[in-house]
């Protein structure tokens, strides 16, 4: 299975996860600073950035995309309850 | 300008503008969390333009009749253009869907972040609506509404109204208070200081950060009178409210840790054991250098200075011995007090001493991770006496702390499946 992996810059720690793994996923496990509420891609709690690497995630569903809208989220900002991620190197930090 | 309400009149605030809002003065605790000596109101403002009317804010929804009485007494439905809600919460919004039933012809305008809010309001019955956001206003003619948005304060979704030609702020929760008196300016009004104080303490204070950027909002409009959805109404000098939350969101004494870091350590100790690890935590992260220690015994204290140093604390460390399968009711209550200030994004950990079994430090680490606090170092537990090597272990967990801190840890890389 392709890998992929993902850096938690507040804490130090990359992970090689499969492709398709969500940050959500991952990001509790290793205690970093990503928070979440509804869990379900609506409250925007776990609004995340992207440091580098945001092309190596799958682009936002139409939802997410109008959530990040509504709140006015910056560039390449994501939300780790929904972020797939494909390949590659991604750096996320919480926002 | 007259100084009571009348029990179904409204109250003119300028020509063609007025509070149609409600009093509650038998409430005496709101929200569940805040207490309110005299009731609270809910405020809710009438604007007439040269092109129509905009109502501001509705009321609790039990308190309906009074709002529609007032509103009745200034406007006719047919004329209501604008439906502005400032914050979605039910003591303003309440009253909403009947209001919209009434005005057919209005339009709403809510904060873009107040969208989802709206849905559990209205429960799928679709309503046209202007999500609107900073900059964005409403023309009534010879009368213009610009939004302001202030998110956080209370809600996501909340937001200011600025009424352009008369220099009033509708405010929403923002420089509210819950204080209930019919005299309802506050040059007229009993002694409502204490409330103003007490609703910023824990309605404002935990968004301290986004209260700073609505005041950078705020601070620069020329300001005849501030309307809150809550409480006296401020015409007499509103300049001084304004500089008083500029003040509150300050911290007291200048902090002389400066730009270092810092790492608070508290514990509690039944027989010195969880006191002997908290010291031990303490040499690691002091031993590591670049951060500041301080070292307390949460039974020598009061929760709420320790939730004002907490607040401005880079790392926090709590020492709880496992007691009846718990950590220890004083632990608990801090950890419970903290929902009154910002910690998100902190650096947490937790150690303690235990008997039998050791539920107090992972109950005490999901704690900090539910109040937003990363924690990326594992927590260390000793039963009963701490051994050396256990010791060891609490100053490499201070170490790490520190090295953490101070952006000094060293990368690591692991694979998925080696997480649990
Ligand atoms: S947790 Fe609510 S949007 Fe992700
Ligand atoms: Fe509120
Ligand atoms: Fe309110």
């Amino acid at each position: 299975m392709p890998k992929a992996k993902v850096t938690f810059q507040d804490v130090g720690v990359t992970v090689t996860v499969p492709a398709g793994t969500r940050l959500i996923e991952v990001s509790e496990k290793v205690g970093a600073g990503i928070t979440y509420g509804c869990r379900e891609g609506e409250c925007c709690t776990c609004l995340t950035r992207i440091v580098s690497g945001h092309e190596h995630l799958a682009p936002p569903s139409v939802l997410e995309d109008q959530v990040l809208k509504d709140n006015l989220a910056p560039r390449h900002h994501r939300l780790a309850c929904q972020a797939q991620v494909l390949g590659g190197e991604i750096v996320v930090k919480p926002a | 300008m007259p100084g009571l309400v009348s029990p179904d009149g409204a109250l003119e605030l300028a020509p063609g503008v007025h509070w149609i809002g409600a009093l509650d003065p038998t409430l005496r605790s709101f929200d569940i969390i805040l207490k309110t000596a005299n009731g609270t109101s809910y405020n809710a403002y009438c604007v007439r333009g040269s092109a129509g009317v905009a109502v501001i804010d509705t009321v609790k929804e039990s308190f309906g009749d009074t709002f529609f009485r007032r509103l009745e007494s200034v406007a006719d439905y047919g004329e209501i253009r604008a439906i502005v809600l400032n914050h979605l919460e039910p003591d303003h919004s309440g009253a909403l869907p009947e209001l919209l039933r009434r005005a057919p012809g209005a339009r709403l305008y809510i904060s873009s972040r107040g969208q989802v809010m709206l849905k559990g309001l209205l429960h799928g019955d679709r309503l046209a609506f202007t999500p609107v956001q900073t900059g964005d206003g409403i023309d009534l003619g010879d009368r213009h509404l610009r939004f302001l948005q202030t998110p956080y304060l209370h809600w996501p979704d909340t937001q200011c109204t600025w009424l352009e030609e008369e220099g009033f702020l509708f405010s929403g929760d923002v420089f509210g208070c819950h204080f209930c008196d019919a005299r309802m300016f506050n040059d007229a009004v009993g002694d409502f200081r204490f409330s103003f104080e007490y609703y910023y303490a824990h309605i404002m204070r935990p968004f301290r950060a986004h209260v700073l950027e609505a005041l950078e909002l705020i601070e620069p409009l020329p300001l005849k009178l501030i309307a809150p959805a809550h409480g006296p109404i401020l015409r007499d000098a509103p300049g001084r409210y304004v500089a008083r939350y500029r003040e509150l969101s300050a911290s007291g004494l200048k902090n002389e840790a400066a730009d270092e870091k810092t790492l608070l350590v508290f514990y509690l100790s039944a027989y010195g054991n969880t006191r002997a690890m908290a010291e031990a935590v303490a040499t690691g992260a002091e031993a590591a250098g670049g951060v500041r220690v301080s070292l307390y015994d949460i039974e020598g204290g009061e929760v709420s200075p320790f939730v004002d140093l907490i607040e401005e604390a880079d790392g926090l460390v709590f020492g709880s011995p496992t007691i009846n399968g718990d950590a220890v009711k004083p632990v608990w209550d801090l950890l419970s007090s903290l929902t009154a200030v910002n910690i998100a994004g902190k650096l947490g950990a937790a150690f303690g001493s235990y008997g039998w079994s050791g539920e107090a430090v992972p109950m005490v680490e999901n704690r900090l991770r539910g109040l937003k606090l990363r924690v990326p170092v594992p927590g260390v537990r000793a039963r009963l006496i701490p051994t050396g090597a256990e010791l060891d272990e609490c100053r490499e967990l201070g170490r790490n702390l520190a090295l953490h801190l101070t952006g000094r840890m060293a990368a690591t890389t692991i694979d998925m499946a080696a997480l649990a």
